[in-house]
């Protein structure tokens, strides 16, 4: 199942998503259509001509041009590709390490909780930039070295989020039944509950992927994220802040295409967990009644 | 690795027994006991009622003999399946021993089944783990279990999810992820109550059914005495986490010898015969942690005298099979036939209704 099935087949029969959720997944699907399709359009985000250098926007060049005559709207369009996968990337790396830890602290409870759940609070009270910069200072600087780095620091909201569903669900009488027909603990664990909390993780997923996309730009700001010369939206904002005074749009254009995408990300997220809320989830008792025998 | 029972007869020892068999929860500092020293057993293809008030004990002799229950619950003696502690194994083989030989069912099937999963999956799962059948095997075993517990269209209700299904169908589907594992034994707690008049008949009808094709034991655990007597071959009475009272169905039902067991009988209504009161049995069942001195039923029973308080009744022979734990039943014993005598030509409840070679009467009480 999809996102994106199990959030609107649920609203079919309520009004509209708000105008801002609609806006925010438009957005989105050109941020993503361009980077996916990046190699195809007639673009180059390398190619350089010092003679062109800084130049404002025009029909030439939408965005302008930086300092070594580069087409901006280029290199933010293959940034978001940049930005996409270190997002992507360590948002899979925080979910399948984060997961697996509140799955078997929430199901198993005693000693195990205590040790996991110290350990993603001594995460936790690392800022995630420090962290991440040491991870990076540690593996060397390249693309994935910034995705383990923003992935580590996404673990500790999985591993909660899962502990805390794992909590509720396994009182329910499913998951003690299953214990009654002698299904083993990571059976339970794996199958079981995990199915059944998929909606608040994939909410998750969606908040998450912003923090990333943020935290990769801070990186890049701080000349420790993707190296270059591949574009990072980070990196052109670090770039571009030294020419503020005499090409502004060097900076703010891509600041402001990250800014939307990150708000993009915060809205549906915001949307999705309304949409999840735990009421809407499940059988409803009016489905029961329907069936009959 | 089968050691003798100890005690047992030479005979072939029973498929499932309970000995000196107590349950306590941890709370705060201390442990509150639920389970206070319980013994019973099983022959193999025999059906076992346990019958008694909500709080008295009854799943939870069950859940904890299958370390159900988690680390909270401490047991102690001993839980014996075909002559093996199962104190002694391992989680992985108390995995294999539940739903392998030793089949559960639930009270609420709907929230007993995944609401993620479909039918066939979880039907599935139940194959693969106990009897390692996948793909199409699986399904069509599967097709057979549903069609077995009477599902009809089963390829489609494979597919589907429990909410799509009513709660008596839902109770068929739990019967049928049960007997995936060909257990033994199946343990249904209170598996018809939350299903109405109808279907509780059709769920009881499908079990006596399966234990007549299959030869499979049964324990039932309920509160209706009617669903019991429907399908027992022996009933344990269990008060405060005591047996109380063990009989055959027939001899339980006819001739009650304990007051408790009295009691109950007593709060039944009738089908026939005049409208009269129904005689409820007073107060009710002490707190676990609050246990009065003596006999816990004392305080409620109506034939309490002052050395009731004294000391915990033990069980002792009232007949032919027939166990009571009552400090005053020899005096009751007595009072009793004399009363039965006397209201021989009136109506009775206890005596007429529960009638036992009557069929028809047996089955009215359970609808």
């Amino acid at each position: 199942m999809t996102v994106q099935e199990g959030v609107l087949t649920k609203r079919r029969r309520r009004p509209l998503p708000p105008l801002g959720f609609i806006i925010s997944l438009g957005f989105l699907t050109v941020v993503i259509f361009g980077a996916v399709f990046a190699n195809v359009l007639p673009i180059d985000p390398l190619a350089q001509n010092i003679v062109d250098s800084l130049k404002p926007p025009s029909g030439s060049h939408w965005f302008g041009t930086d300092e070594l005559g580069r087409d901006i709207m280029a290199r933010v369009i293959f940034g978001a590709r940049t930005s996409l996968v270190t997002a992507a990337g360590a948002v899979i790396i925080a979910a399948l390490i984060g997961v697996p830890i509140g799955l078997v602290a929430g199901y198993f409870g005693g000693w195990r909780d205590t040790v996991l759940m110290r350990f993603i609070d001594v995460l936790l009270a690392l800022p995630n930039i420090l962290l991440a910069m040491a991870l990076i200072a540690v593996l060397g600087r390249s693309q994935t070295a910034a995705l383990i780095a923003v992935g580590v620091a996404g673990v500790p909201s999985f591993a909660r989020i899962a502990r805390a569903q794992v909590l509720t669900l396994r009182q329910l009488d499913f998951v003690s039944a299953v214990r009654g027909f002698g299904c083993s603990s990571s059976y339970i664990m794996f199958r079981t509950i995990l199915p059944n909390i998929l909606s608040p993780l994939m909410v998750q997923v969606i908040v998450l992927s912003s923090v990333a996309i943020l935290l990769e730009a801070a990186l890049a700001f701080l000349g420790v994220g993707v190296p270059p010369p591949t574009p990072s939206w980070g990196e052109m904002l670090r770039t571009g802040k030294s020419y503020l005074y005499e090409a502004p749009y060097y900076a703010v254009l891509p600041g402001l295409v990250l800014t939307l995408t990150i708000l993009s990300f915060d809205t549906i997220g915001k949307q999705m967990s309304r949409a999840l809320d735990p009421r809407s989830g499940g059988g409803t008792p009016g489905e029961l009644e329907r069936a009959g025998p | 690795m089968l050691h003798p029972v100890p005690g047992s007869t030479g005979a072939a020892p029973p498929l499932l027994s309970l000995e000196d068999f107590t349950v306590a929860f941890a709370q705060g500092a201390g442990r509150t006991r639920v389970v206070h020293g319980i013994d019973l057993t099983l022959q193999r293809g025999e059906a076992l009622g346990i019958v008694g008030e909500s709080g008295c004990g009854k799943s939870v002799t069950w859940l904890a003999a299958l370390r159900l229950l988690g680390k909270r619950a401490v047991t102690t003696g001993r839980v014996l399946l075909n002559g093996r502690d199962l104190s002694g194994f391992s989680e992985r083989e108390l995995a294999d021993v539940r739903g392998g030989r030793i089949g559960l069912i639930f009270q609420d099937p709907t929230s007993c089944l995944n609401p993620i999963l479909r039918i066939g999956t979880q039907i599935g799962e139940a194959l693969r783990l106990h009897r390692g059948l996948t793909g199409k095997a699986a399904e069509r075993e599967a097709l057979r279990l549903l069609d077995r517990v009477g599902i009809a269209d089963a390829p489609r209700r494979l597919r589907q999810h429990a909410h799509e299904l009513s709660g008596g169908m839902n109770q068929r589907v739990m019967i049928a992820i049960a007997l995936a594992g060909e257990p033994d034994v199946l343990v249904a707690d209170e598996p018809t109550t939350a299903l109405d008049a109808t279907i509780q008949a059709q769920i009881l009808d499908l079990i006596r059914d399966i234990r007549r094709d299959t030869g499979m034991g049964l324990v039932l655990i309920s509160h209706d005495l009617g669903v019991i007597a429907d399908l027992c071959d022996r009933v344990a009475v269990m008060y405060a986490g005591r047996v109380v009272e063990t009989a055959a169905t027939q001899d339980l039902l006819g001739s009650p010898r304990h007051p408790y067991t009295r009691g109950l009988l007593a709060a039944l209504p009738s089908l026939e015969g005049p409208r009269v009161r129904l005689t409820p049995v007073g107060g009710t069942v002490p707190s676990p942690d609050a246990m009065p001195p003596g006999c816990a039923f004392a305080p409620r029973c109506a034939y309490a005298e002052a050395h009731c308080g004294n000391g915990i009744p033990v069980l002792q022979p009232a007949g032919t099979g027939h166990l009571s734990a009552c400090r005053r039943l020899d005096a009751l014993m007595g009072e009793w036939q004399r009363q039965a005598a006397r209201e021989a030509g009136r109506h009775d409840p206890v005596v007429q209704d529960l009638d036992w070679p009557n069929r028809d009467r047996q089955r009215e009480l359970s609808a």
